[in-house]
């Protein structure tokens, strides 16, 4: 559990993370919070020659709540859950940070981290889905903005280059109900399964729904056929059965510890039972 | 000299002896991180020493190349078994007979056996050494099925096949097949075969006890000092049997006994994983030998969980038979024990299943019969009980299964089945059909206030109505009661049948009193969590009459210790615990004719009381421990020796047999296989209990492990012999968020042979808890037709089983 020698770089602005990421190319990897890269780097499954950690880098940090929601790539789970002025305008944030690892993991785990490492087991990323949210990275060629929804191509590859950093998350205010509902074995675990939905009632009926699951694919899913499912139906069980239907459609879990296929399966669907009906609840 | 406004329940209550929730004296370094473990160990130029071990579970090697190795920077040396051979060093001696390679010696047996070690200038060097060195292997058939393995041509061992090419006899008998180990049997055959062929009722039932881990916080290590002008070899590590190790240790290598001296410090946590010896401490003491330096090899979290020794592993088949209305006539168990590539559990030497013949349980079973078959796989090695006596875990889970199965086959409550068999109080000491001798028990009286504590027929009420609202549509969560009856056998043990490669398992303790009235006592123990050093100088407290508070325990330094056996088993209080009583009992007898020769009276007209003797009738005159301590170092006094210094070993007559009656009431949500501890209610009874909180301490960590291995925590293979659950990600270590609330109570039966009645608790709560979370799963799921579905009972398979009752559809 000791990671290969490695460089270790702090620099303090983005221009310096560039410049070695350029002079280093494969071999270098920037560090947000560290608790993805280093456990890959301790048991020798990530050869990192140069660490670049972006602890000293300005301009990261910050949550900025108005109609356009934007969070900096170094703001942790624990920013999130500790911001009321975000937890009121997005509450489905506070909700899934609170059910990622523990209280001391998300001291140091970030959200730029989380989404752009490409873990298939990390929650943001399918949360980040459901809020349609847009990635910033920057890299030698400047600023570039890409969807949550067309980031994740399979485990941890993704639409960021091995040049670019990623420097924030940006979405637009959610309207009506929320839910982030999570299947874990024990506190710290990745999710047998995860949904995360947020739903807008009209009258009596769903005017628009957002569907993501998280950890039943090599990416993150986004199921707009789940959404569709419920949109213009009273979200009664038959609406809530189609929409796990459409969901089952989508994902493509495999066998792990956590068990086999036909179990993530039904798990997934009840998990989105659950999460739909509490987010419609709250409409 | 008089203090009238002091109260005898003052004396006493100062003495904080037995009975008094004294607050640990070892929290103070605890909790400020002020404890000596090993790895803070630093010595002058010490060097660190790592292992190469096997991808593969079972391979050939062809060829080990350490040259780009030490081309690393730092990196000293890289023994192999080659290296070790000519020491006579390459195989090792295991406690259970058998024997193990250090190094690989040829082939390797396990994935992650220890294959060459790496020594370097720090650990990084070595960590960077072990990448460097090439290995090459030539892969060979894995077997990881211990039935596989009896039927298999596959020769694991070569050492098994004797010249003739038949299996060569082992340790404990000839064998069956070239990877079967050994056979026990126990009890009698042909009696329990008749018994069951004429019963009315019999329930047969297999069950698999799957292979788990202690996972101890703090993971195995050590430091091995030869210093090579005095010829004396130290050797720290963390020892749950320093004296044992010691003697090992001279035995294999020729250093003599006095010239090594074995320090346990302070342990993380021991649960059975750190008995007995592995290739780490060999390789550091050899390579402390071949450097001139110190050494220090410590484990990491995988290293621990995928060689060190794993518990369990027993695939038992049961057939038990009783009368119409519920007396049981007869109890036959077979047991597939799978013990990996050697066989190194740490049981007494007679035992190779350890106390497996407890398997009778809390019940008056007139005829049994027990055996036993050891096979050889591409595992680990280990065999370990993992908070609990030899095997017992096992045992009582088969036993409380077989009841829970017996009263589905009866259409009987188990409750009542248990009490309708339960030995009865006067029938103690009570002779098992499988061998041991009861000391005592009152198993009708705790299982009656288990049963009123949670309201055991309201829990029944709810759980009917419970299923009507299930078959009603009107919920998905079932309720499940788990009861379980347990008889622990602890405290190993009478020297007559008790020893660990021929040293007998008497233990010591060794007390010297101060001329101030203050006092040391070392014992042949070594507390690993336990809190020794406050339970050990409250029963001094109490037998000798001055303070706990004034009493030092000391443990672990072979080179100041009295010889004992070590802490596991829940011995310590059984065995040490007695021969610290035994021991302040020869104090108090020199104490008392100091005190008559100081009133000027004759020894028997003085009498002891709390912290003084006192003239018999004039209750004025008396002289106090610490008066006498004085007096014994500053007293000319005829016919005695100066000092007050004490020494027993005390060899028990019998074991002792803790018990309790443990209730789970648990809700399972069957489209997830979620489960939800909402009430657990845990009855003891250890005998006389010497700190009540340090038991209730004991019992909600015993408990915590208990959840863990019924309800997710394995160590799981996959078909090539890869470890599946080598990290804590995967292997299940609960957090304060997963363990729920514990309601604990007591009985107390004193044991009757030990000096003040004490029994043990360590490890009840976890060979109790084990069985009563696993009869809670059964029993939600009863009314649906389960009979047995194997643990771990985490949510994938709590679901399959509710898949396969029909649940889903």
């Amino acid at each position: 559990m000791i990671p290969a020698s490695f460089e270790y770089h702090r620099p303090n602005d983005m221009a310096g993370v560039l410049s070695i990421l350029e002079e280093h190319g494969d071999d270098a990897r920037v560090m947000a919070g560290g608790h993805s890269l280093i456990p890959m780097m301790k048991l020798r499954m990530a050869d990192v020659p140069h660490l670049i950690d972006l602890q000293d880098v300005g301009g990261l940090g910050g949550i900025t709540v108005g109609d356009t929601i934007t969070i900096g790539a170094m703001v942790t789970q624990s920013d999130i859950i500790l911001h009321d002025a975000l937890a009121d305008a997005a509450p489905i944030l506070r909700e899934a940070s609170l059910q990622i690892a523990d209280p001391q993991v998300r001291y140091m785990g970030t959200v730029g981290g989380n989404v752009a490492n490409g873990d298939p087991g990390n929650d943001m990323p399918g949360l980040m889905q459901c809020l349609d949210a847009t990635f910033t990275v920057v890299g030698p060629n400047g600023e570039r903005k890409i969807p949550a929804r067309d980031f994740y191509e399979a485990a941890y590859m993704t639409g960021r280059e091995d040049d670019e950093v990623m420097t924030a998350v940006s979405f637009a205010k959610p309207a009506g109900g929320h839910a982030y509902e999570k299947q874990k074995r024990k506190i710290g675990d990745y999710a047998t399964a995860a949904a995360a939905v947020q739903i807008v009632k009209n009258g009596g009926t769903c005017a628009s729904a957002s569907i993501a699951m998280t950890n039943l694919s090599d990416t993150p899913v986004y199921s707009a056929a789940a959404g569709d499912a419920l949109v213009g139906t009273s979200v009664d069980g038959d609406a809530i059965k189609a929409a796990v239907g459409a969901m089952l459609n989508d994902i493509d879990p495999v066998e792990d510890n956590r068990g086999p296929v036909a179990f993530k399966r039904h798990v997934a669907g009840v998990i989105l039972a659950r999460a739909i009906e509490r987010a419609w609840s709250r409409a | 000299m008089k203090d009238e406004a002091v109260t005898r329940e003052d004396r006493v209550a100062s003495l904080k002896g037995m009975g008094c929730s004294r607050k640990r004296v070892e929290d103070a370094r605890f909790t400020q991180g002020k404890g000596n473990y090993v790895d803070d160990i630093k010595l002058d130029g010490m060097l660190f020493g790592d292992f190469v071990r096997s991808p593969y579970a079972h391979a050939k090697i062809t060829n080990i190349d350490t040259s780009a190795a030490m081309e690393v920077p730092g990196v000293l040396a890289v023994l192999t078994a080659a290296d070790l051979a000519p020491l006579g060093l390459h195989w090792m001696p295991t406690l259970a007979g058998d024997k193990q390679m250090v190094l690989a010696d040829g082939k390797v047996l396990f994935q992650g056996q220890e294959v060459a070690f790496v020594v370097a200038e720090d650990r990084y060097a070595a960590a960077d050494g072990i990448e460097a060195v090439e290995v090459e292997y030539e892969e060979l058939p894995v077997i990881v099925d211990p039935f596989e393995a009896l039927q298999s041509d596959v020769v694991l061992r070569p050492d098994t096949v004797g010249e003739d090419g038949s299996p060569s006899d082992g340790a404990h008998g000839p064998r069956k097949h070239h990877n079967h180990i050994f056979t026990w049997e126990c009890g009698d055959k042909d009696p329990t075969e008749q018994v069951i062929a004429n019963a009315e009722v019999v329930a047969e039932e297999s069950m698999y006890y799957h292979r788990t881990h202690p996972c101890p916080l703090e993971t195995c290590g050590c430091v091995a000092s030869m210093d090579k002008v005095n010829g004396k070899l130290t050797l720290w590590g963390t020892f749950q049997a320093p004296h044992a190790i010691r003697t090992v240790v001279s035995l294999i290598s020729g250093i003599e006994e006095h010239n090594i001296r074995v320090i346990s410090p302070d342990i993380g946590g021991g649960f059975g994983n750190k008995v007995g010896a592995y290739p780490g401490y060999v390789c550091s003491v050899v390579a402390s030998i071949v450097t001139g330096k110190p050494v220090k090899w410590i484990e990491d979290r995988m290293d621990n969980l995928m060689t060190t020794a794993f518990a369990r592993d027993y695939w038992m088949k049961g057939r038990i038979s009783a009368t119409k209305d519920g007396k049981i006539t007869g109890l036959h168990c077979h047991v597939t024990a799978d013990h990996g590539g050697f066989d190194a559990c740490a049981d007494p030497t007679k035992f190779p299943a350890g106390f497996m013949n407890i398997c009778t349980g809390s019940y008056d079973i007139p005829t049994a019969f027990l055996e036993v078959d050891g096979v050889y796989t591409n595992k680990a090695p280990g065999g370990v009980s993992y908070r609990c006596s030899f095997r017992v875990t096992e045992a009582v889970y088969f036993i409380e299964r077989m009841i829970e199965v017996l009263a589905i086959e009866l259409d009987m409550d188990a409750s009542e089945l248990r009490k309708i068999n339960f030995i009865k109080k006067e029938q103690f000491p009570y002779k098992a059909a499988l061998g041991w001798e009861y000391d005592s028990g009152d198993y009708h009286t705790a299982w009656d206030k288990a049963m009123k504590a949670v309201d055991y027929d309201g829990l029944r009420a709810e759980q009917k109505q419970r299923i009507e609202d299930f078959k009603a549509g009107k919920t998905r969560k079932l309720l499940g009661i788990g009861l379980t009856h347990f008889t622990e056998i602890v405290g190993a043990g009478p020297v007559k049948n008790c020893d660990i490669l021929g040293l007998g398992m008497f233990d010591s303790c060794e007390i010297r009193i101060h001329p101030t009235g203050s006092a040391i006592a070392r014992l042949g123990t070594i507390s690993q969590g336990q809190g020794h050093a406050t339970t050990f100088a409250q029963i001094l407290a109490s037998e000798i009459g001055l303070p706990a508070d004034s009493i030092t325990i000391e443990e672990g330094d072979t080179d100041t210790a009295p010889y004992g056996l070590g802490t596991y088993g829940s011995r310590s209080t059984p065995v040490a615990g007695a021969a610290t009583a035994m021991a302040g009992r020869k104090i108090r007898a020199k104490a008392q004719m100091i005190a008559a020769y100081l009133l000027e009276v004759h020894d028997d007209d003085v009498e002891f009381d709390v912290d003084r003797f006192v003239v018999k009738g004039a209750p004025e005159k008396f002289k106090t421990m610490k008066e006498i301590a004085f007096a014994a170092y500053n007293q000319a006094i005829p016919g005695v020796e100066p000092g007050l210094e004490a020494v027993s070993y005390y060899d028990p007559p019998n074991m002792t047999y803790p018990f309790g009656a443990y209730v789970c009431v648990m809700e399972i949500d069957v489209d997830t296989g979620v489960t939800d501890i909402r009430q657990f209610y845990a009855l003891d009874d250890c005998g006389t209990r010497i700190n009540p909180m340090i038991i209730e301490g004991q019992i909600h960590g015993g408990l915590t492990e208990a959840l863990a291995v019924a309800l997710g925590q394995e160590i799981a293979y996959d078909d090539m012999g890869n470890v599946k659950t080598g990290t804590l990600m995967d292997f299940f270590l609960p957090t304060a968020w997963e363990v729920p609330n514990y309601e604990t109570d007591h009985t107390v039966t004193p044991s009757p042979h030990h000096p003040i009645g004490a029994k043990g608790v360590g490890e009840s709560p976890h060979v109790g808890g084990v069985p009563c979370f696993s009869n809670a799963v059964h029993d939600a799921f009863r009314a649906f037709g389960l009979r047995q579905t194997n643990m771990p009972h985490d949510h994938w398979r709590i679901w399959r089983t509710a898949n396969e009752l029909g649940l889903h559809d």
